[in-house]
C-alpha cells in the first residue's frame, strides 16, 4: 500500500488537524492524578538501592557482599556476577548499568540491594566492601586525546583511527565535498576560531523509577518512566538471557526524557534484584544519581574556518569536532560533523569528528544530538564574518542558505525544504528592527535537524457505543496523544473527543521504536491515518452489507457510510455510531490496525532571533527577547508545537548561559543538584514568541516534520552572537556564566 | 547499477573512491553489493549506516526500491533524542 498520498501543492483544508482543543493529559497532570515511575506499588514489594563508585577511575580488585546479605531485611544483593547471561550487543550497557572491571566514572554502580525498606537498603550499601585500586583519571576532551593520557580501555580504537592517536579515540570520521583549500585561497577573508562546550543534562523533572517482578518461572513485568518501553523489554532481555516475549513492560506518564530515557540504567538491576529475591523490587533515582549516573550530553571542543567574501559568500568551510561522550564509545560527534554546515549551500566543505571517551557518565541523546554544539560554533563564525564586513547577518545567510536541489554538507540533495522561509520570516519580523537598549544585542542563528521514522504500531479499535480507542505504542513527552486523537478524527470526520489514545504495554502491539528522533507526530501520525482508514473500509463494507450493495459503492464523508454516488441507491447516511451499534450484527468488532517501518521522514529547519542584555559589572546574562522560526511541515496541534518550539529554546537558553558539569581535580561531580546545577526557573525566561511555517513534508499523508529536536539547536549560537554582541567581545566557551562573560569584557 | 556516495572517512574502504558503482536494486542489494565489492568496508556496515535514497533517509528497509538513477549516499547511522 502506497504511503505518500500526500500531494505537493494540495491545499487540503482540515477540520480537526490545525485546531487547539485542550490537552487530554492536562488535568491528570496538575491535579496529581498522573502516575509517574515511582507512583506504583505492589504487595511484598522491596526497596532497590545502589552502591556507587566515589572514584572516578579504579580497577574492581573484589566486592565483598556478605555482610550487607546478612543483614535482616535483605533479601537480595547484585554485582557484575549476575549478569553473565548478557550478550554482545549490550556489552556497554551492561557494563554501564553494573561496572564489572572497572569503575570508570564517579557515580558508576557496583552493586545493588533489595531490601524491605529503603533504611535498611541504605545500611547494607555501607556493608558492601569493594577493595578499589585507583588509578589515573581523565575527564577533559582534548586531554583525553593526548599521549599520554590515562587510557580507560585498551583496544578501543577501530579502523578509522591513525597510529599514533590516543587509545581513548573510539573512532574518527569525515564528511564533505570539494576542495577546501581552494576555497579558501579564492576567499577575501579567512577565521578561524576555536570553541568549548561543557556537557549538560537533559534537566528532566522526573528521575529514573521502576517496579520490577520477575517470578521464578522467568515471567517478568516491569513498569518504567521511559521513552521507549519495547527498548527496555528488548534491551533488558538481551542483558538478562530471557526471551522478550516474557517480559511486559508498561510505560508510566514521563516527566520529561529529552532523550536521556531512551536507554537503561536501572531497569536490568531491578529486575536482577526481583528475579533473585523473588518479590517485586522498587527504585527510584535521587537527583544526585540523575545528574551523577545517568546520560549527560557530550562537552566538545572545536574549531572552525570558513572563508567568506566581501559580498557575504562563503567560499569554503571546514570544522574539526571533538566530542567526549563518557566512558564508552558513542558520543553524538558524526551527527554534530553532518549538521554543523547543513543550513549552508557549499561548494567546498569538510567536517572532521574524533568520539573520545573519559572519566566521565556514558552519554545519552540529548535532543538533536551532537547538532546544538557544533551550530554553536559554525553559527558564530559566520556572525562574525558577517558583521566584519559589515553585512546583515540574515542576508548572508540567506544568500548562502540550503534549498531544494542543494548537495547538502553530509551528502544527500535536499528536497523541497524550509529554512529559506525561516530567514525570510525572520527578516519580516518586528522582532529584527526593534531598537535595542544599553548593553544589549541581538543575534541570529540557523540550525538542522534530520528527524526520522522508525518501528510503528497503532490498533484503532470502535467501541459499541461508537466512540474510537487509540491504542499505540510511544511514551507521551511532546503532546502526542493528543496529536493522535486528532488524526484520527480527521480522518473518520467525527468530533476529536470521541477518540481516547492510550500507551499500550510491550504485549498488546508488536515492535515500536522509541519516541525520539523527532518521530512519533510524523511516524505514529502515519499509522494513525492509515489504521483509521482501514476502519473506515470496514465501515464502509457494514453500511454496504446493510443496504445490499456492493462496498464499492460506498463512500466515508463527514462521519458518516454514504452512497459513492445516485446510482448506488438512496440510503440515508449511517454516522459512525449507527454503523457501530450494529457491529456484532454485521460481523464483529470494527477495527483498523497499520504496522510499518516507517522512513522518509523530512529534515527541519529553524532560525531563532534572541536579544540579551550583559551586566557590564557582574557579567550576569538576561534574555530579554526570544523568537523562533521553524517550518513544521503541518503542525497538527499548533499549541503543542509552540511549545516544543519554547522548551528548545528554554533548554538552549540554559545551556548557552549556565548549565555544566563541574569536575574537581578528583574527578568527581562538584554539583550534583539543581541547586548547582543551574537550569533556568520561569523568572529566568521572557515569553518566547513563536513562528511556524509550514513546508509540507511529501512523505507524509498531511505533510507534517518532526519539530520536538530542531528547536534546540540554534540556541546556543543565537545566544553567543547575542551576548558578543552586547558586551563587545566574541564568547567562544558556553556556558557564558556570569564570571566568564566578565572575564571576557576586562580581557577585552 | 546505482552510483553510492561514500563519505569521506569511508573512502579508504572503497580504495579512496568517494563514489562507487554498485549493481543493486533494492537496499539489501546495495549493502551487499558493497560488503562483497570492498570487504573493507564490513565493519562499518555491520556497526550501522543510514541511507539516503533520493533525499529521503531510511535505516533499515531492505526492500526499499532503489531507482538507476537515484542519487544514493551512504550516512552514519542516525540517531535521535
Amino acid at each position: 500500500m502506497p504511503l505518500d498520498d500526500h500531494k505537493a501543492g494540495d491545499a487540503r483544508q482540515f477540520k480537526v488537524v490545525g485546531t487547539r482543543p485542550l490537552r487530554p493529559d492536562g488535568i491528570d497532570k496538575v491535579t496529581g492524578r498522573a502516575r509517574f515511575g515511582a507512583d506504583m506499588n505492589a504487595p511484598g514489594m522491596l526497596i532497590g538501592r545502589i552502591l556507587r563508585s566515589p572514584h572516578a577511575h579504579a580497577r574492581i580488585r573484589g566486592i565483598d557482599t556478605t555482610k550487607a546479605e546478612a543483614l535482616p531485611g535483605v533479601k537480595a544483593v547484585v554485582t557484575r556476577a549476575d549478569f553473565d547471561a548478557a550478550d554482545d550487543s549490550v556489552a556497554d550497557i551492561v557494563d554501564n548499568c553494573m561496572a564489572g572491571e572497572k569503575a570508570l566514572y564517579d557515580g558508576h554502580a557496583v552493586a545493588a540491594v533489595a531490601a524491605t525498606s529503603a533504611a535498611v537498603a541504605r545500611k547494607a550499601l555501607k556493608l558492601i566492601a569493594v577493595d578499589y585500586e585507583i588509578l589515573p583519571h581523565v575527564t577533559d576532551v582534548d586531554e583525553a586525546m593526548k599521549p599520554g593520557a590515562p587510557i580507560l580501555h585498551e583496544g578501543l580504537s577501530n579502523e578509522t583511527v591513525p597510529d599514533g592517536v590516543s587509545q581513548n579515540v573510539s573512532h574518527r570520521v569525515e564528511f564533505g565535498h570539494g576542495d577546501v583549500d581552494a576555497g579558501f585561497a579564492k576567499a577575501d577573508r579567512v577565521l578561524e576560531r576555536s570553541f568549548k562546550t561543557a556537557a549538560t543534562h537533559q534537566g528532566y523533572i522526573e528521575p529514573h523509577a521502576c517496579l520490577a517482578t520477575m517470578g521464578a518461572d522467568g515471567i517478568a513485568d516491569l513498569w518504567v518512566c521511559t521513552q521507549g518501553h519495547y527498548m527496555v523489554r528488548n534491551t533488558c532481555a538481551a542483558i538478562l538471557g530471557i526471551d522478550q516475549g516474557k517480559l511486559r513492560v508498561t510505560a508510566s506518564e514521563i516527566g520529561g526524557g529529552f532523550g536521556g530515557k531512551t536507554t537503561v540504567f536501572l531497569e536490568p538491576v531491578a529486575l536482577a534484584l526481583s528475579r533473585k529475591a523473588n518479590r517485586p523490587v522498587k527504585m527510584v533515582m535521587t537527583r544526585e544519581e540523575v545528574l551523577r549516573a545517568t546520560g549527560p550530553t557530550a562537552s566538545t571542543s572545536i574549531d572552525v574556518k570558513i572563508g567568506m567574501n566581501k559580498d557575504g559568500k562563503i567560499t569554503a568551510a571546514s570544522a574539526e569536532l571533538r566530542y567526549q561522550g563518557g566512558a564508552y564509545q558513542g558520543s553524538p560527534v558524526d551527527m554534530g560533523a553532518m549538521t554543523a554546515f547543513a543550513p549552508y549551500d557549499l561548494e567546498n566543505v569538510k567536517t572532521v569528528g574524533w568520539d573520545v571517551v573519559t572519566n566521565r557518565p556514558k552519554q545519552a541523546a540529548y535532543r538533536a544530538p551532537g547538532a546544538p554544539m557544533a551550530a554553536f560554533a559554525v553559527e558564530s563564525v559566520v556572525d562574525e564574518l558577517a558583521k566584519g564586513f559589515g553585512l546583515d547577518p540574515l542576508d548572508v545567510r540567506l544568500k548562502n542558505a540550503a534549498r531544494e536541489g542543494t548537495k547538502s554538507s553530509y551528502g544527500p540533495t535536499f528536497p523541497a525544504i524550509g529554512l529559506e522561509a525561516t530567514l525570510k520570516a525572520a527578516k519580516e519580523h518586528p522582532h529584527w528592527t526593534a531598537p535595542l537598549g544599553p548593553n544589549q544585542g541581538r543575534g541570529v542563528a540557523c540550525g538542522f535537524w534530520f528527524n526520522f521514522g522508525g518501528d510503528t504500531c497503532v490498533s484503532l479499535n470502535i467501541t459499541p457505543d461508537g466512540t474510537v480507542t487509540l491504542t499505540e505504542g510511544n511514551p507521551d513527552i511532546g503532546g502526542s496523544r493528543a496529536s493522535m486523537s486528532m488524526m484520527a478524527a480527521e480522518e473518520l470526520g467525527i468530533p476529536y473527543d470521541q477518540v481516547r489514545t492510550v500507551i499500550a504495554d510491550t504485549g498488546s502491539l508488536g515492535q515500536n521504536e522509541v519516541t525520539d528522533g523527532s518521530r512519533v507526530t510524523f511516524a505514529v501520525g502515519l499509522a494513525t491515518i492509515k489504521a483509521a482508514r482501514n476502519a473506515k473500509k470496514v465501515l464502509c463494507e457494514r453500511a454496504a452489507m446493510v443496504w445490499g450493495i456492493d462496498p464499492e459503492a460506498v463512500v466515508w464523508e463527514d462521519g458518516c457510510a454514504r452512497p459513492a454516488g445516485e446510482n448506488a441507491g438512496k440510503f440515508p447516511p449511517m454516522s459512525l455510531k449507527e454503523v457501530a451499534a450494529i457491529a456484532a450484527n454485521t460481523g464483529g468488532p470494527i477495527a483498523g490496525h497499520f504496522e510499518v517501518n516507517a522512513e522518509g521522514a523530512g529534515v527541519s529547519f529553524a532560525t531563532h532571533m534572541v536579544d540579551t542584555e550583559v551586566d557590564p559589572e557582574t557579567g550576569a546574562v538576561k534574555v530579554v527577547r526570544y523568537t523562533v522560526f521553524q517550518d513544521a511541515g503541518k503542525a497538527v496541534h499548533p499549541a503543542y508545537v509552540e511549545g516544543q518550539f519554547q522548551g528548545g529554546a528554554a533548554q538552549g537558553i540554559g545551556w548557552a548561559l549556565n548549565e555544566e558539569y563541574i569536575y574537581g581535580k578528583d574527578g568527581r561531580l562538584q554539583n550534583p543538584g539543581f541547586l548547582d546545577y543551574r537550569i533556568p526557573v520561569a523568572s529566568d525566561l521572557p515569553m518566547i514568541d513563536t513562528v511556524i511555517l509550514e513546508i509540507p513534508n511529501p512523505g507524509h499523508p498531511y505533510g507534517v516534520r518532526g519539530v520536538g529536536e530542531t528547536s534546540i539547536v540554534p540556541p546556543l549560537a543565537a545566544i553567543a552572537n547575542s551576548v558578543s554582541a552586547a558586551a563587545g567581545v566574541r564568547m567562544t566557551d558556553l556556558p557564558m556564566s556570569p564570571p566568564k562573560v566578565l572575564a571576557a569584557i576586562q580581557k577585552g | 547499477m546505482v552510483m553510492v556516495k561514500i563519505w569521506g572517512s569511508l573512502t579508504s574502504a572503497t580504495d579512496g573512491q568517494a563514489e562507487v558503482e554498485i549493481e543493486a536494486r533494492t537496499l539489501k542489494e546495495l549493502l551487499d553489493g558493497l560488503s562483497e565489492k570492498y570487504p573493507a568496508i564490513r565493519p562499518q556496515l555491520e556497526r550501522g549506516v543510514s541511507v539516503s535514497i533520493d533525499g529521503r533517509i531510511y535505516n533499515d528497509s531492505w526492500f526499499q526500491p532503489i531507482n538507476p538513477d537515484s542519487e544514493v549516499v551512504l550516512l552514519r547511522r542516525i540517531v535521535g533524542g
